[in-house]
């Protein structure tokens, strides 16, 4: 196993392969009994590494079942299923347009997140910051940041609006989505009406601006062969930046400041 | 000793103040903690009815997870964070766990609980927490620690005190069923890629996992430290992703639905990625990256004695094991290996120590973790070289503590 695995295809991120040799090591981790540790961790990886080299399908279509559950439902897989992925699955039939929207935005949404989705105070702003990603001080927006329509959809419909949650129907889920995507620009016809066809297919700005976890690669060189131990430093250290200075702490003795 | 001894054995010893030498030194006058009978001491205590579920001592009231009222909107999406400078040891006492909610607490009754397997299966299944008392158990102990673990310190010292810079972290042993049991109760079809991990809470919180590490050593888990999990840790059930970050450790667990794809979900996107310097962003950063740190001394733990003193802290990785603990009290001019005390467990706090003599020096301490795939900590510039300033989460880079001649000990950076 490579020293770097990707994660992004799954690998496993550590180097013990088998999840019984390391249970093994961890059980007497730390004693003094390291025969005993090699005795057993041997055994196990005998026993468990022709186990556990099948495939992951391999594994669950030949593994002895347990018997215990019950088979689901359809209505009950119905009812959980509210999760909406990249490619459009999963949204429901309906259809709404953002001047739709507006109206649903004003009466349960524009109370924390701003008339025009500003943000009040620290609730989090819904629009603005078109193009801003790489300033000093980037404003992550649905619009500015968002890579796929389909993540609001699925967040609103679960989770929105705060506090009651699950209670919009599709056809507001639809509205308030193009409403949120036109205060971002991201949809410039308030009547423009999207759907469960259409919807997944909105481009969004920022859609291309992400990349899998790379640090194996890019960050390497915090893999060390030696470390420096003595007269590390030609100066003594000096103090660069210091937190009584912004005096942000609970119980400190001003008040917090709030940004 | 005999009386008169004893007087000229007191007699020739100095009255000792809070910055004195240290030593055993005798006392002027006899100590009243020891001279007169204290009440506990001659009258009855509390009988065992009295406490049917013990508490600490009512002198521990400070130790309490502690909130950051400005950093969020509201407190039920919001985050604790546990007292590292007040614990030992590596377990985190269940009570004392950070709390991160993104809808509130989920007050789910057991007998309602249900746990649904769907997607890409051959057949969906639900299960009953008696149900899943019935599958064969494990026991790990895993550090858990939020990805936004010291995100507040990116661009500088900002919070003063290891609570708040590093207490989004905490470990238990976890009691639970493999979630590969269940997968293979219900049958992963081969399309299968992904599991969609889903609570049950307010916020509906989801996180996409490679089926791979579902299958390699993720728990459905119900209990914490031998007692069932507390509400505000998932009660009756959570995800356990050992080493991943803690956002996909989903409490409430409701479902576990397989994909073929990842949901690309609010706390996989919009959240939980880094922002990088030139405008794009990591995603799926899962694994959490080597750390340390000192909690003893640290602002909310200053120094009070000179002499000799116990350096205490924790180091973790989510790779593995942690190998080594290297500790500077001069600002990394030169370096020290940390004594390691207790457990070494895979993907767990270990606990680290360094005796030191202090003689009211200034002192800058940091710590620095090495773990077992050759990972060493680095420094938070060395971080920032690469990552820039915006990227929120997985800071692990060297925390500094700067200790006055006066014991008050700051956070702080340093060239």
């Amino acid at each position: 196993m490579s020293r770097f695995p990707s994660v992004a295809t799954g690998t496993s991120p550590h180097p013990e392969p088998v999840e019984g040799l390391r249970a093994a090591v961890q059980t007497i981790a730390g004693s003094s009994f390291d025969k005993l540790r090699m005795r057993l961790a041997g055994a196990m990886a005998l026993g468990l590494v022709a186990a556990f080299s099948a495939t992951a399908q391999q594994k669950a279509s030949d593994a002895k079942p347990f018997n215990l559950g019950r088979a689901a439902h359809a209505d009950e897989l119905k009812a959980w299923d509210i999760s909406i992925l990249p490619d459009g699955r999963g949204l429901p039939v309906g259809k709404g347009t953002a001047k739709k929207g507006e109206d649903i935005f004003v009466e349960k949404c524009a109370a924390c997140h701003g008339e025009f989705g500003e943000g009040v105070g620290r609730w989090p702003a819904l629009a603005g910051g078109n193009g801003s990603l790489k300033n000093d001080r980037p404003e992550k927006t649905v619009a500015s940041f968002w890579p796929a329509p389909t993540t609001l959809f699925d967040y609103l419909r679960r989770a929105m609006p705060y506090g009651n949650a699950q209670s919009l129907e599709a056809d507001e889920l639809y509205a308030l989505s193009a409403y949120i995507l036109h205060m971002g620009d991201v949809i410039k016809d308030v009547d423009l009406e999207v759907n469960e066809k259409t919807f997944a297919g909105i481009k969004m700005p920022n859609g291309g601006g992400f990349f899998d976890d790379d640090r194996e690669v890019a960050e390497k060189t915090f893999w060390r062969k030696t470390v420096c131990m003595k007269d590390c430093k030609k100066e003594p250290a000096k103090v660069t930046s210091r937190a009584m200075v912004l005096d942000v702490t609970p119980d400190s003795k001003t008040a917090p400041r709030v940004e | 000793m005999t009386g008169s001894s004893r007087r000229s054995f007191l007699a020739g010893a100095a009255v000792g103040s809070l910055a004195a030498a240290t030593g055993a030194k005798g006392q002027a006058v006899p100590d009243k903690a020891i001279t007169d009978l204290p009440d506990w001491s001659r009258y009855l205590g509390d009988g065992v009815a009295a406490r049917p579920y013990g508490k600490p001592s009512k002198h521990e009231a400070h130790v309490v997870r502690r909130d950051v009222e400005w950093l969020t909107a509201s407190r039920e999406s919001s985050v604790n964070f546990t007292p590292l400078h007040e614990l030992d040891g590596i377990i985190t006492p269940s009570g004392l766990c950070f709390e991160r909610h993104h809808g509130g607490i989920a007050e789910i009754d057991p007998a309602q609980y249900r746990l649904m397997l769907s997607g890409l299966v051959s057949k969906p299944l639900v299960f009953t927490l008696d149900d899943l008392k019935r599958f064969p158990r494990i026991n790990r102990v895993h550090f858990l620690e939020c990805a936004a673990n010291s995100g507040m310190e990116w661009r500088g010292a900002q919070l003063n005190g290891c609570q708040f810079t590093h207490g989004m972290v905490h470990n238990v042993m976890y009691t639970g069923v493999p979630l590969k049991h269940l997968l293979n109760e219900a049958g992963v079809k081969t399309s299968g890629k992904w599991v969609i991990a889903e609570g049950a809470d307010s916020s509906g919180m989801n996180r996409s996992i490679p089926l791979q590490k579902a299958l390699d050593d993720c728990i459905v888990a119900f209990r914490m430290n031998g007692e069932m999990l507390r509400p505000e840790q998932g009660y009756p059930v959570r995800l356990v992703v050992p080493g991943w970050e803690g956002n996909m450790w989903v409490k409430w667990l409701r479902r576990l639905d397989v994909t073929d794809v990842p949901l690309l979900a609010r706390e996989e996107t919009s959240k939980y990625t880094d922002l990088m310097a030139d405008g794009r962003s990591r995603r799926f950063t899962f694994i959490m990256d080597a750390k340390s740190v000192v909690t003893n001394p640290s602002p909310q733990a200053p120094l009070k004695f000179k002499g000799q003193n116990v350096l205490s802290g924790l180091a973790w990785s989510g790779r593995g094991t942690i190998r080594r603990v290297d500790v500077t009290l001069d600002g990394g001019r030169n370096w020290r290996e940390a004594r390691i005390d207790g457990p070494v467990l895979d993907r767990s706090l270990t606990r680290f120590y360094v005796d030191f003599d202090w003689q009211g020096q200034e002192q800058l301490i940091q710590s620095r973790a090495h773990d077992s795939t050759g990972y060493v900590q680095p420094t938070k510039d060395e971080l920032r070289a690469v990552r820039g300033v915006n990227s929120i989460y997985h800071n692990n880079g060297i925390q500094t503590w700067l200790v006055r001649p006066n014991g008050e000990t700051e956070n702080v950076e340093i060239s």
